[in-house]
Order: C-alpha cells, then structure tokens, then sequence
C-alpha cells in the first residue's frame, strides 16, 4: 500500500520534471487502460469469466459525467464515485440475470450489452444523442497547476485504488474462492463456496472499476461522441492486456497495459491508429496461441527452470 | 389509435422475411455453438468476409452473389477447418476453451475487421443484381424482391443442411458427437474429426449469408457486430442445436424487429435482439425447441 502510493508520487513527480503537457496526455491514456485491464481481470482472470462489455461499462462512467455535466456539476471525483455505482449496478443486473447459467452466455450477453447501451446513448438526445455533447473544460485546477496535470492524478490514484484492490482480493479469502470457480467450478459449489455470490461480486467491483475509469474521459478528451465512448479498442485493449500480461496475478494487468499501452501511444503516432489495433489483435491472438500465461507465466517458467 | 390493416400485414411480412434472411445468418452458429460447443463469436465476421468477396466478385465480373457464394463454398470450408485445426491444437485438446479460446475468436473477429478496413476503407460496398429494386404487390401487400430472394435461398440452404444432418452418415456422426463424445471415441471414431468437418460446414454457410446480407443492405466492415448479439439471440430462443428453433426463432425475431422499426423507428432495432436474448436466458435457458 505505501509501497503503491509512494511509487504513485514518483510517477507524478517524474512526469512533472519533464514538464511537457504531452507526457500527461499520452499518460492518462496508459494508465486509463491499467484501471481498465486491472478490473476486467477481477473477473476475468480471477474467475475465469470473460466480459467483452468493458467498452459498455467505460462508456457508463464517462456518459454519467456528461448527464451531471449538464444537470448538476460535481466535481470530479464524486463523479467518478457515482461512475462506479452505476457501472457496478449495471454489472451485478448482467451477472444475476446470467450467470447462473454457462459461462459462454455471459461472455454473449456482455458482447451484446455494448450494442444495445449504444443505441440507448444514440436514442437519448438529453447526452448529446449520435451528435455527441461537449465538455468544456477549466484550464486551471488550484491543486497542481495545468488541468491536465489533475486529470492525471486522479487517473493515478484509481490505478492505485483498483491495483491495491486486486492484490488484496488475490491473498484473501475471495481470491481463494474465485480461484475454486476458475479451475472447476462444479468441485468449488459441491465444497460449499458460494459461488454464484462470489461471481455477482466479482462482476459488480469489476464493472464498478470500469465506470469509474470511463467517469473523467469526458473531462480529459473534450467532446464525447457514442462511437469513441462505446470504442471496440476498450474492449479489446482490456482483454488482451491482462492476456499479454498474464492473468493470475494483479502485474500481469499492470506490465500488459503499461507495454502495450505506450506501444499504442507510439504506434499511434508514428504510423497510423487503424494499424496500432491491428498490431493489438494480432498479439492477443498471438500470445493466447503461443504463451498461454503470458510474460509473467513465460518468467515463471525461466526461474523455475533456472532452479533446477 | 388506427391501426391500419395494410401497415400491419406489411411489417408482418417484412418481418418475415428478414427473419428467413436472419435464419441464414445464425444457422453457422446453430451449428458450431449449439451442436459442437465452440462459441465462435467471430461468426459475423466470416459473414462480412462473405459479403466482401461476393462484393469483389460481383463489381469486377458482374457474376450474381448468390452464385459466387455458392462458388466460394468450398474456399470457406477450408477456412473453417483450418480455425477449427487451430482451435482444437492450442485450446480445446487442454481444456482451456472457456477463457483463451473466448479470446481467440474475438480476436479474429477483431484483425478481420481491422484488415477489411484498412484495405476497403469504411465506405459502404453494395452490389448489383437484376432482383435488386423491384417488387411483387399481391393485393395491398408488398414483396420486395431483394428481401424475398435471400429468405428462398436461405430456406432452401436450410432445407439442405437438415437432410444432411438428419440422413447422410456424416450428418448423424455430428449429431452423435454433440450427445457422447467419449462413446464415439469408444467406437473408434475421432471426434475431432468429425468436428473439423462440422466447423467447416458451419463457416460455409457465412459465405451464403455474407453474400444475402450485401443483398439486403450496404456493407462496411463493423456492420457485423450488430448481427453479434442477434444471431446469438436467435441461436438460444430456438434452443441450443435445434435448426428447425433456429428458423422459427429468426422468424420470431424479424417480425419483433419489424414491429420495432414501424412503430418506433430503425434506430431502436439493434436493442430488441439482446433484450430479447436477456429476456430468454432470464426465464427459459433452453429455448422454444430445446433439447
């Protein structure tokens, strides 16, 4: 814990000596996608459970914003808190009306979530409809200076919030239990683990983590439309950076997310963002094909070999 | 409120043959997730892959859709068993379909679309056809062409696929590979294989229903993420490996999907298909014909 909000403080302090504002930009974005691996790795890697909706529960967060934006302004981080409720209800309502049943059917009805929240958002002209709402944001924040410079602590904290969460749902009994459900879940229901209650929780944090990542994106890109809010790329980068990573422990999320994030950042640049994703697809399918456990599974083999 | 006859028997009939348009598109499914238990949910993009081809074909030699399609059958069987072949080498033969097998396929779903959009751009592609524009008027009731002639053929590709599955050897091996693979090993046979045909069967038919769907409607490569959560929705109210629930539960589906878009305007349809999937895993799991 102290260890995660002293490495924060580096990480502000360092961005800070460079002084560019680019540096914060490019780095919201990163840290955006660990909040977002993080989460989906709460359910999906600790339960086996996987969520193609995680650009559903994004596009919560951040359309919550704009509906206080407009109605009452609050300032950002009780946004974000409120991000996360609506996101967590929306999740615990997908897992109860689901996951009882096979876990393929979760997986479907998280892949078709996307899809219908989008037509609502489309539908719903009060957020801006298909036109898409604007965010005007204040140039100052008292605290640090530059407003980007804000947006990028609170991003920081919600890694450390979402990354101290996962490590102590890991070594807790909850992280036990989800481990039971992923490796055989009929074994852990006849061995008296709740198992339908341990999935709803782990649907409502993951959701909940999601939202509140999603909750200042309107704040940080300026002008909100449904295609950029409800992005295939959050889905995929957040499946495929636990993937990369590895999605047994809470550093596979973190090293993916922080590799493949800045690769994006710099393929964006250089070559060109249709590109950056396919590079992204091909990875994923790459790693699950070749490094089932990904680069912290391949580590763990190499120190495990060199013992020997 | 009047509600006028003529309206009505109309959205009926519209929903009836989207729904038969809609039978096509899932019936891959029906197959690979309701029979073999590979949820492949980069079906809709093999289907888009379809329409391309079909589109290529059809805008450089002027040939018919339908009949390309029909030509590329076999060049999309293989593909399919070569996923399949895949599929089983990494995931299946461990046990691991459920979580990287899931991540496999989406992200195929994923370099598929990114691909056509690199190479096709995001324009909508449409192809022509003489049954492309006009219509039949029987009374007050409209048939347009470019909606009939997709519901035939995917009747008729419907018809086909049932005799096979219901009276050739191969047909009755798939049926038997969904009940008891263990037992069919203890005959000697090689699931595996027989699943391999079974996959490429099922990838074949998107070549059929790629090239209906650019008959329906202009194609760009995201299109078909909407078909994900409607094809799925079909496959479970028709019941999990049921094809004859596969074409009612389409039909069902069009003609809500219709009433939706005449009363309450087109922008609203994609919703009804996962409401309609969330409503049957809520209440029956098994579907309107399930085993």
């Amino acid at each position: 814990m102290v260890i995660a909000i002293a490495s924060a403080a580096v990480v502000f302090f360092g961005a800070r000596a460079v002084s560019n504002d680019y540096v914060f930009f490019a780095g919201y974005t990163v840290l955006q996608y660990i909040v977002l691996a993080t989460a989906w790795n709460i359910l999906g890697g600790y339960t086996g459970y996987v969520n193609f909706g995680s650009a559903a529960f994004f596009a919560m967060g951040a359309y919550t914003t704009v509906f206080f934006h407009k109605s009452l302004p609050l300032p950002i981080p009780a946004l974000i808190v409120i991000g996360g409720i609506v996101s967590g209800l929306v999740g615990f309502g997908m897992g109860y009306l689901t996951l009882r049943l096979r876990g393929a059917f979760f997986a479907i009805a998280t892949l078709a979530l996307a899809v219908v929240l989008q037509t609502f958002v489309v539908n719903w002209d009060y957020v801006g409809g298909s036109r898409g709402a604007y965010i005007i944001r204040p140039s100052e924040n008292v605290l640090t200076g530059p407003y980007i410079q804000y947006l990028f602590l609170l991003m920081l904290s919600l890694v450390v919030v979402g990354l101290v969460c996962a490590r102590g749902i890991e070594r807790s009994r909850l992280g036990y239990g989800f481990a039971a459900i992923r490796d055989d879940e009929l074994a852990a229901e006849a061995c008296g683990v709740p198992t339908l209650r341990l999935k709803l929780i782990a649907t409502t944090l993951s959701g909940a983590l999601m939202g509140m990542a999603g909750a200042p994106f309107p704040y940080y890109i300026g002008y909100l439309q449904p295609s950029s809010a409800f992005g295939l790329e959050y889905a995929v980068n957040s499946i495929a950076m636990p993937m990369i990573g590895g999605t047994t422990s809470w550093v596979g999320p973190l090293i993916g997310a922080i590799l493949l994030g800045s690769l994006q950042q710099i393929a964006t640049v250089t070559i060109s963002s249709a590109v950056n994703l396919l590079i992204v697809g091909l990875l994923l399918v790459g790693f699950v094909i070749i490094a089932p456990n990904g680069i912290v599974g391949l580590v763990q083999d190499r120190l495990r070999a060199g013992a020997k | 409120m009047d509600l006028s006859f003529d309206l009505l028997a109309n959205a009926v009939i519209a929903g009836v043959l989207l729904g038969g348009f809609y039978a096509a598109v899932t019936i891959g499914v029906s197959i690979s997730f309701g029979i073999l238990d590979i949820v492949n949910i980069a079906h809709p993009a093999f289907i888009i892959l379809g329409s391309y081809i079909a589109y290529i074909i059809n805008s450089s030699f002027g040939i018919d859709p339908i009949v390309v399609s029909i030509i590329v059958l076999p060049v999309f069987y293989l593909l399919g068993a070569g996923v399949y072949q895949i599929y089983y080498q990494a995931f299946e033969r461990y046990g691991q379909e459920s979580l990287r097998g899931l991540s496999f396929f989406f992200g195929l779903l994923f370099i598929t679309e990114v691909l056509l959009i690199l190479v096709f751009g995001v324009d909508y592609r449409y192809v022509e056809a003489s049954y492309i524009g006009p219509s039949w008027h029987v009374g007050v009731m409209d048939f347009p062409l470019r909606m009939l002639v997709p519901c035939l053929t995917a009747l008729a590709m419907f018809g086909v696929l049932q005799l096979f599955l219901s009276r050739t050897f191969m047909g009755r091996a798939i049926a038997a590979v969904a009940q008891d693979q263990l037992a069919l090993r203890l005959m000697g046979a090689s699931p595996m294989r027989i699943k391999r045909v079974a996959f490429g069967i099922s990838i074949a038919t998107t070549a059929v229903a790629g090239a209906l769907l650019i008959i329906i409607q202009p194609v760009e490569p995201s299109v078909g993420r909407e078909y994900i959560g409607r094809v799925f929705a079909i496959c479970v109210l028709g019941g999990l490996g049921s094809l004859p629930g596969t074409v009612i539960g389409a039909m069902l589906l069009g003609i809500i999907e219709s009433f939706t878009s005449t009363f309450y305007g087109p922008s609203w349809a994609p919703a009804v298909g996962f409401g309609v999937l969330l409503l049957t895993l809520a209440f029956r799991p098994s579907g309107l014909l399930g085993r």
